[in-house]
């Protein structure tokens, strides 16, 4: 079964690393070691980093408009930074991956399974 | 009546078919919907065909056919060909006949207890984990849930169907969890079940409201953990304290509809062998040297089973044992009764400065036994002004019909 990992967490703690470059170094020597362990195992189908929520734009069509919006879907306590898409065989191995996720320590963690389109087999 | 008879083996039955059913197909729903029409067909076949000699391999044999027959009707993709054809009704010859195959049966033990911990498992919210081992563990109704736990029906069977679902869109699997997993899961449905009993322990029985024994199913399904880990001492203490507090059960609640007090209660009414068997019990478990929460709660239990009379209560014992209790499962609630047992052992002060202490942490501001256990405390030091006050504090949030009365009672005996 496929699961997206979706990680969440404050943006304002991810900024204040700027100024800290060993803080940084740790991190992402933390997910390098991560993606390395999820490869390893064979269950990585995809991942990536998201650029902070300022940089994002919401889309909507409302009444046959599009109406274009600066920022996320909605103003969260922990904004989504990234994600996986992991191929397990049930829930609990998908939860023990999310919960090594360097990010579980501050941040919230979501798995969503991914439901069988037509087209993704 | 044959219906009776027929629901009764159902129901006993059920949890092991289900089980079987789930590790061959792997499908909660799939294996739920097979069993529920192959109790249908039983309740059509039998009483013309006889009740047939090993019920468990007839059921198992029709809802696994019946399953195969929804698969192929659920797929989109080339029919099985080789799959055998769907009987519409199993002959008499079926009741001793077909064998089930040698998994479902060598397997019958581990299938249960697979079913046990994918209905307590933690992505599950705590209700549906209850009202879903009521269902698949006790072959209770939707009907028989909902009136349990005083909701509409139409509210439990949603909760049913979400819960299905989430079972199967989640992925949540059918397994029993890992060794690193497994006391934390267990702690989770060692839970589950006491909180089925406490329903039906600290439920009013109300005149005219028709209900299942709750306690007679946490107490089946407690002997059920035992007997498929009976190297968990947990489980074996959570039967025996099941089993004590049980025991009292008669004596609760007055004929006056009013709650009677431990040190009321008729204990020439209590059930001896109940008692006698849960202290077996903890006996067993503690000789498996491995204390735990549930084993010491049995431990007080057994204390207040053991006196003949209310004054010869060991109190001194079950402050020490509250003690360890604290220690094992700190929680303000447990604090509160470790603080009861220390006034009973006489010292009634600190008791009441301990209740004090919890009380200003703001913890179980809405939990009417703190002030119940205040007021007590108050009525027993002759302070009959500030008990009068606990009292109508803890009035103001009882839920509970019996203990309401019983309050009421006692303020009045304050003057209030």
């Amino acid at each position: 079964m496929q699961y997206m990992i979706l990680i969440y967490g404050d943006e304002k703690n991810f900024a204040l690393m700027a100024s800290d470059p060993e803080a940084q170094r740790k991190m992402y020597e933390a997910f390098a070691g991560y993606n390395t362990e999820l490869r390893g195992a064979g269950v990585l189908r995809a991942g990536g980093e998201l650029k902070p929520t300022h940089s994002a734009t919401t889309v909507r069509v409302r009444d046959g408009k599009i109406v274009t919006v600066d920022g996320p879907f909605a103003e969260t306590k922990e904004q989504l930074g990234g994600y996986y898409i992991i191929d397990v065989p049930h829930l609990d191995d998908a939860v023990k991956w999310a919960a090594r996720c360097p990010a579980a320590h501050g941040g919230s963690i979501e798995v969503r399974p991914i439901g069988v389109t037509p087209d993704t087999h | 009546m044959l219906t009776a008879v027929i629901d009764s083996i159902c129901r006993s039955e059920g949890a092991r078919v289900l089980a079987g059913l789930i590790r061959r197909f792997g499908d909660f729903d799939l294996a739920e919907d097979a069993l529920q029409d192959a109790f249908t067909k039983a309740m059509e076949v039998w009483p013309l065909q006889g009740l047939p000699a090993v019920p468990a391999a007839w059921l198992t044999t029709v809802a696994q056919r019946r399953a195969l027959d929804l698969i192929r009707r659920r797929a989109t993709g080339p029919v099985y060909s080789d799959e055998p054809p769907d009987i519409a009704a199993p002959e008499a010859t079926e009741s001793g006949g077909s064998e089930p195959h040698p998994a479902d049966v060598s397997g019958v033990d581990d299938d249960r207890l697979r079913l046990v911990f994918t209905c307590c498992h933690p992505a599950i919210l705590q209700p549906a984990q209850v009202a879903l081992a009521l269902r698949t563990l006790c072959g209770l109704s939707t009907r028989e849930i909902a009136r349990a736990f005083v909701e509409p029906e139409a509210t439990t069977a949603q909760r049913l169907v979400r819960v299905r679902r989430k079972i199967r869109d989640a992925g949540i699997p059918y397994e029993v969890p890992s060794r690193e997993q497994l006391p934390e899961r267990l702690q989770a449905v060692l839970g589950v079940v006491y909180l089925v009993f406490n329903e039906g322990y600290a439920a009013t029985e109300t005149p005219g409201l028709v209900r299942p024994d709750l306690c007679a199913e946490a107490i089946r399904l407690a002997r059920l953990l035992v007997e498929l880990m009976p190297q968990q001492p947990e489980a074996t203490g959570l039967l025996a304290l099941l089993l004590l507090h049980d025991a009292r059960r008669a004596t609760r609640v007055g004929s006056d509809g009013m709650l009677v007090p431990l040190e009321e209660q008729d204990r020439s009414r209590w059930n001896r062998p109940a008692i006698a068997e849960g202290l077996a019990l903890l006996d067993a478990a503690l000789a498996l040297r491995q204390r735990g929460p549930y084993q010491l709660q049995a431990a007080i239990a057994a204390l207040h089973a053991q006196a003949g009379r209310a004054e010869d209560t060991d109190w001194a014992q079950i402050t020490a044992l509250y003690g360890g209790l604290l220690r094992e499962r700190p929680s303000a609630v447990v604090e509160l009764n470790a603080a009861a047992a220390l006034a009973m052992a006489g010292d009634t002060e600190r008791a009441l400065a301990w209740i004090a202490r919890i009380a200003s942490s703001g913890e179980l501001a809405d939990y009417h036994l703190l002030h119940a256990a205040q007021a007590d405390l108050l009525r027993r030091l002759g302070r009959l002004g500030p008990a009068c006050d606990a009292y109508r504090a803890a009035l103001a949030l009882v839920r509970n019909e019996a203990e309401r009365r019983y309050l009421q009672r006692r303020l009045g005996e304050c003057g209030g």
